[in-house]
């Protein structure tokens, strides 16, 4: 018998119904962004509570006007330089006897904030300002304070609090019964009580 | 002289496409891996800012989708020029923030009802005020945990071009 090889398949139409597969994938699907800053919203205030009082030199106030021109403490201030000036203020240290900051580097001005756990930022935006301009400056206050935690952080652990963190979050679920991983989050929780998130948003209002 | 004359009649041979095909899977493969499917319809312009304080977001279950923004060019007869809210698939009122929020945290297993995180998606070219009222919704809701969904990039570049 004589052999005769197999005949070719025509693969002409494989391109076609490849085609027809991606464009239904490039029309169905998007690639979606899966990071933002995170933000903790305070709970509601219940009624006829007095909300308290707060010493005016442990304020740091941020205002955006409507025409997204920042008001840093009463001085005009360009976005850029915002988070360097909150730096600054937190890192300020400006208390005595029980509110000293030993671990504050900054230039221990008594008209400015006493420690870091008392200072907070309070964010005022007009409602006319953009988002794009809030985010900003959301982000650059939120820089102050990374980088004061990551500075603690690598004086005390060798480490910056980012990394840190980044390892806490991507430690795998099955292992978190070890003491290596209670040790991190021991440490990251004393960081962050160090250098506290008070970041206040004033109620809305129209400025 | 006619052992020649074959060669001279040939037409220039078929360009082979047989790795066209293997060239359209790769794309296909990649857009596969790297997308995925559309959640909701926006009816908005959604043009994120960008961050770089940015954190990942949480497991995608555990996610409730707020987009604010204006409505894009064929709802804009109906909706108006200025900022919407968007819940799911359709353009509501600041009312209906609550109801929604609700609604999406009871549809989740109980034990991460707690963990729920809201992603406010916002045009960066959009005003607060908006933002600030469904916030405000969201104190009231008790959904506290949000994120400022953002694309990972450097924040001055929102100032400037706008």
């Amino acid at each position: 018998m004589a052999r005769r090889s197999a005949p070719e398949v025509n693969a002409g139409s494989m391109a076609d119904i490849a085609f027809l597969l991606l464009i239904f994938f490039l029309v169905t699907t998007t690639i979606e962004v899966d990071s933002g800053i995170p933000s903790k919203l305070p709970p509601p205030l219940p009624d006829n509570v007095e909300p308290p009082k707060i010493k005016q030199k442990n304020i740091f106030q941020v205002l955006v006007n409507q025409n997204n021109q920042l008001l840093v403490e009463d001085d005009v201030m360009e976005v850029k330089d915002l988070t360097e000036a909150a730096v600054a203020f937190l890192d300020n240290g400006g208390g005595e006897g029980r509110d000293a900051c030993a671990y504050c580097q900054g230039d221990r001005d008594p008209e400015s904030s006493d420690n870091p756990k008392k200072a907070v930022i309070s964010l005022v935006n007009d409602r006319q300002a953009t988002y794009a301009m809030y985010t900003t400056v959301f982000n650059e206050l939120v820089k102050a304070y990374t980088t004061l935690r990551n500075r603690e952080s690598s004086r005390r652990y060798n480490e910056t609090y980012e990394s840190m963190y980044m390892r806490y979050k991507e430690w795998p679920e099955t292992e978190k019964e070890t003491p290596e991983y209670e040790k991190l989050q021991e440490q990251i929780d004393e960081i962050q009580e160090l250098y506290p998130r008070n970041l206040s948003e004033a109620e809305p209002q129209n400025i | 002289m006619s052992k020649f004359k074959k060669q001279k009649s040939g037409d220039l041979p078929a360009i082979s496409t047989a790795s066209l095909p293997d060239i359209v899977f790769m794309l296909l493969f990649f857009f596969m891996v790297a997308t995925v499917m559309r959640e909701d319809e926006l009816q908005i312009e959604n043009n994120l800012p960008l961050a770089n304080q940015v954190e990942k977001l949480a497991a995608k279950n555990k996610l409730v989708y707020i987009y604010i923004g204006k409505p894009s060019a064929q709802y804009q007869a109906r909706y108006g020029t200025n900022d919407v809210i968007q819940l799911g698939d359709k353009i509501s009122t600041v009312s209906e923030v609550q109801t929604y929020v609700n609604t999406r945290r009871n549809d989740m297993p109980e034990d991460i009802q707690d963990e729920m995180m809201v992603s406010l998606k916002v045009d960066r070219n959009s005003k607060v005020g908006q933002l600030t009222d469904v916030k405000q919704e969201l104190r009231d809701a008790m959904a506290l945990k949000i994120n400022y969904t953002a694309k990972q990039g450097d924040p001055m570049r929102n100032v400037r071009n706008r």
